[in-house]
């Protein structure tokens, strides 16, 4: 791909290049390989079985929902399903890796060949997906002691299993992104795709989601600098602030004539900065190898047609379509991180309401009303055809747009129809052209100074007469209709 | 009337069921046989009295019920002890297990329990079946009931010695690279190898995956096939077994081996067979075309490289299979905890497992190492394909396939045990079936001039264990082969 013409430069003349590697645990019922409990329950070592503990003799049984997840999140990245992939084993020794080897994939992973379309503040951006492979997830280690939850420090150490062998899919992205900006949109619309195939609750803070960010700086059109690889980050924002420390800090040990050591860093939320994890430089050798106690993967085709066929509306398709209907750009990304809005959205778009104000609404007053409240949509009384009507008020002149907003967060409180509650409340418009003819006319009448002005060409005492109208009128009357009864008075005459 | 303990598994059901003896009468004949052969042979690592007598009583309670669980019901099986049982101790004769109670029963083990068997121990095994002589076990070797100055093979020595001398009518080992066929051949049993996936591996500690396999030894063919039918089929718990249906074995063993086509492999009849096995071979290769069959000199070229090929899988795989003993969640745990876990996990280790099963770690982690793979490991799993596309040629030919089981007969405790090299070569008639997944069964066919039982290898392409059955039958009838080991009754030291 093209990066070169659009290749955003640091200070110094330094190019950045990121890949990023991301863990999705699948909320499957079941674990990857037997069939304990996969959500992963708050009382250690619960969820437990030989094959999960790797007792003697044990051996996996892969799960049919995991791969069919797996196959759904490669289809929804336009990745190449391979029609036979492998499972490997990586082995290295750690405490709460219980077979002391993990299963996951290298060559021939379930899919690769992807690519992801990001929007970076409004600018469409792609990302190369070079591959997606299925592994399963360890256990929780907790160190005990007077260390602060450090290894070196610890007494002891707990180990909980509940979470090994739970279903994990590693996304792992071509080094195509070249600032923080874009890693964090990057995480953002992945994470909105996985919450869209509704294959993983994907929750950053609970680290059912988790990036792995390897970063390096060059100067354009040169070879990859070294890399590093940042671990322990748990938001977006966080991702965005690791890989700006990591960019800044790389730059500034080059440009003091350091070299950058490729190592494990860990990011320090309440720092801001990362540091580095492991001593040991030599690259660990994984001795990986193809696991003898699983046969071959197969994803035949039909398995693939039915994939492609049950991928739900992504967020990619769902932003063009809310800016085809109007909504701006800021609204569109708040409507993709709100299905439940973005679904309030699309069936009052859908009944004929005009988007630009239905989104306004939704991404204004009505996401407002829901964090004064902190509760969700569901919980209120507001439906889309709370929306249509109460656009259509608002476009035949019955309701004005400051009333419709008060109309609205009544009607999310359960206090009937836009209509009713209009009524009710006596906040309908007069847009009877008869009615407000009187008034003109009486108005214009009372002030003959300004009458005058207007007829000689000074059109600034309109917006007083106006002003007189609406008073007259006790402020209900559509102020555009009054506009058009005084203009066609004033001139006609 | 002969002891109860002699009696085959097919004779021992035809009494039971006319009420000539009970499941309990089973148990104490092989009970009391044990206790006159244990001192010396050191077979079973664990007798499980109690679980047994329960078992017994429970298969007689049954029985006079009507609830007949089919021909094993209550016939005393040893099962070698690297296979799990449910709160029977499981060490695989390793220090890293012992005192190990497992929390769950082996899908084999399991089947065999609903089949009624009797479980009587857990038998002895050179450590994580890392062996061809039940010397490298961590709790001592055992001996070969023929001669008890000599090993009884392995890494099963411990389950062909218990059928050999009747301290169990029937018994389970796993084979990976021999590890059945060549301590029946050295004990004078029948020793039986399935075809890869015909039995669940659930519950079988792991030596090496892709060629570890349970089979059965047994004094018959006919008990071989009744062993084996009570285990084979397909299993959920194990991906790699073969979904399909089984046909019962026991049901075409006196067809004859009159029409089959039978290959005689030339690599495996050449230098350092010794040439006794070789005669005693040749000699039965003559009697099967006497009866009937076409028996022609066939080749298997890769053999040649099976030996190395195989001392590269097998390590390899094992190094990833015993990480999993760490000391962290069970088995011996360092008593020197100053360090960091990783100190905790490699001190566990280096503790726990003995020379033979550290030498074939370091060796399977150099073959995966980087840089080294695709020399070793990759030219390895090369020579496996040639492996089974020479067999594949072979079969054009030919029904089944057949060699001696061992190039020698038992030899003698330590000869071999400095010796790795000497100690893998007595498994170079019996890998190349491992490596191409197909089945293969010793059949003793005589003694050698020192009394030392000749075992006769029997092979057939995958799930031909029909055929392979089929001639195996008409082996044992053409060898008459009746003898037994001698109970050396005045030899037992009392202590
Ligand atoms: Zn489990």
């Amino acid at each position: 791909m093209s990066i070169d013409s659009v290749t955003p430069l640091n200070a110094g003349g330094w190019e950045a290049v990121i890949g990023l590697e991301t863990h999705v645990e699948l909320s499957t019922a079941s674990k990857m390989f037997c069939g304990c409990r996969a959500d992963i329950p708050e009382e250690p070592n619960t969820a437990c079985c030989p094959v999960c503990l790797a007792l003697p003799g044990a051996l996996p049984v892969p799960n049919e929902q995991a791969i069919e997840g797996i196959v759904r999140i490669g289809t929804a990245l336009g990745c190449e399903i391979n029609e036979t992939s492998l499972f490997y084993r990586k082995n290295y020794f750690y405490p709460d890796l219980p077979k002391n080897y993990q299963i996951s994939q290298y060559t021939f992973p379930v899919a690769e060949h992807g690519a992801l379309e990001i929007d970076v503040e409004g600018e469409p951006f792609t990302v190369g997906i070079t591959r997606v492979h299925m592994e399963e997830d360890t256990g929780k280690s907790t160190h005990v002691g007077d260390g602060g939850g450090r290894i070196h420090d610890a007494s002891h150490t707990l180990l909980d299993f509940n979470r090994a062998g739970v279903p994990l899919v590693e996304i792992v992205t071509e080094p195509d992104i070249r600032t923080p900006e874009q890693a964090r949109a990057y995480g953002a619309e992945l994470q909105r795709v996985v919450l869209a195939l509704g294959v993983s609750d994907a929750k950053l803070e609970a680290g059912s989601m988790r990036f792995d960010a390897n970063v390096s700086v060059r100067r354009p059109g040169e070879e990859f600098g070294t890399r590093t690889e940042t671990k322990n980050v748990n938001s977006l924002r966080s991702l965005q602030r690791a890989v700006a420390f990591e960019i800044e800090r790389q730059i500034a040990v080059l440009e003091s004539g350091g070299t950058i050591v490729q190592e494990t860093r860990h990011w320090n939320e309440d720092t801001g900065k990362t540091s580095s994890m492991r001593t040991k430089e030599e690259s660990e050798d994984y001795r990986y190898f193809q696991d003898p106690d699983l046969l071959p993967l197969s994803v035949d085709e039909t398995w693939r047609l039915r994939a492609v066929e049950a991928l739900p509306e992504l967020p990619g398709a769902a932003r063009t379509r809310f800016r085809d209907a109007g909504v701006d750009p800021v609204n569109a990304e708040t409507l993709l991180d709100n299905p439940a809005l973005a679904a309030l959205f699309t069936d009052a778009v859908a009944a004929g309401a005009p988007g630009r104000l239905v989104a306004n609404w939704l991404t204004g007053e009505v996401i407002a009303q829901l964090r004064r409240d902190e509760v969700d949509v569901s919980d209120t009384s507001l439906s889309s055809s709370h929306l249509v009507e109460l656009a259509s008020m608002v476009d035949g002149g019955d309701l004005s747009s400051s009333a419709a907003k008060d109309v609205l967060t009544r009607a999310m409180a359960g206090e009937g129809t836009p209509r009713a509650i209009a009524e009710a409340n006596d906040l309908l418009q007069v847009s009877d052209t008869g009615a407000i003819e009187e008034v003109v006319e009486q108005v214009l009448v009372d002030n003959p100074d300004a009458l005058e002005k207007v007829r000689s060409g000074d059109m600034k005492p309109l917006g007083f007469l106006t002003g007189q109208v609406m008073r007259q009128m006790g402020g209900k009357a559509d102020p555009k209709v009054v506009q058009q009864v005084l203009r066609a008075k004033t001139q006609g005459e | 009337m002969a002891d109860l303990a002699d009696l085959t598994i097919a004779e021992a059901g035809r009494g039971l069921r006319a009420g000539d003896f009970t499941a309990v009468d089973l148990l104490d004949a092989v009970t009391k046989r044990a206790t006159m052969t244990e001192a010396q042979l050191h077979a079973y690592l664990t007798l499980d009295s109690g679980g047994a007598r329960a078992a017994a009583e429970k298969a007689d309670a049954d029985l006079a019920s009507g609830d007949d669980h089919g021909p094993l019901h209550g016939i005393p099986v040893a099962l070698k002890d690297n296979m799990v049982t449910k709160g029977v101790e499981t060490t695989a004769s390793s220090q890293i297990l012992a005192g190990w109670k497992p929390p769950y029963d082996g899908t084999a083990v399991a089947r065999l329990k609903a089949a009624g068997a009797v479980i009587t121990g857990k038998t002895n095994l050179d450590e994580f079946a890392m062996g061809s002589s039940t010397e490298n076990s961590a709790f001592g070797p055992s001996r070969n009931p023929w001669d008890h100055t000599r090993v009884p093979g392995g890494s099963s020595g411990g389950s062909a010695a218990t059928v050999s001398v009747g301290s169990a009518f029937g018994s389970f080992g796993s084979d990976t690279g021999g590890s059945i066929r060549q301590p029946a051949a050295l004990c004078g049993v029948v020793g039986m190898k399935p075809t890869y996936g015909m039995v669940s591996r659930y519950g079988l500690i792991a030596f090496a995956s892709s060629l570890d396999q349970i089979g059965p030894f047994s004094r018959t063919v006919e008990d071989s096939a009744l062993l084996l039918d009570a285990v084979a089929g397909w299993d959920r718990m194990d991906s790699t077994s073969i979904d399909g249906d089984v046909p019962a074995f026991s049901g075409s063993l006196s067809k004859g081996v009159e029409g089959l086509r039978i290959g005689l492999v030339t690599e495996l009849m050449g230098e350092g067979i010794d040439p006794q096995v070789k005669a005693a071979v040749t000699a039965m290769a003559d009697k099967l075309a006497g009866a009937g069959a076409e028996v022609i000199e066939v080749g298997l070229p890769a053999s040649e490289y099976a030996l190395s090929a195989y001392y590269l899988i097998a390590p390899a795989e094992a190094s990833a299979n015993l990480a999993r003993f760490d000391g962290v969640r069970y088995g011996h745990r360092t008593e020197h905890l100053e360090g960091t876990t990783e100190d905790m996990m490699a001190m566990s280790r280096a503790e726990g497992f003995g020379p033979e099963v550290i030498r074939r770690i370091l060796l399977g982690t150099y073959a995966l190492s980087a840089g080294y793979y695709d020399a070793f490991y990759g030219q390895a799993q090369r020579v496996r394909t040639l492996m089974r596309n020479d067999f594949a040629s072979a079969y054009e030919q030919v029904d089944v396939l057949i060699s001696p089981t061992s190039p020698t007969t038992a030899f003698p405790v330590g000869e071999r045990a400095a010796d790795p090299i000497a100690m893998y070569y007595s498994d170079v008639c019996t890998i190349p079936s491992n490596l191409a997944g197909d089945p293969a069964i010793s059949v003793p066919v005589g003694l050698d001039d020192q009394r030392l039982p000749i075992g006769f290898q029997i092979m057939a392409p995958a799930l031909g264990e029909e055929v392979m059955y089929q001639v195996a039958a008409e082996v044992e009838r053409l060898a008459g082969f009746t003898d037994r080991a001698p109970l050396a009754t005045s030899e037992v030291v009392h202590p």
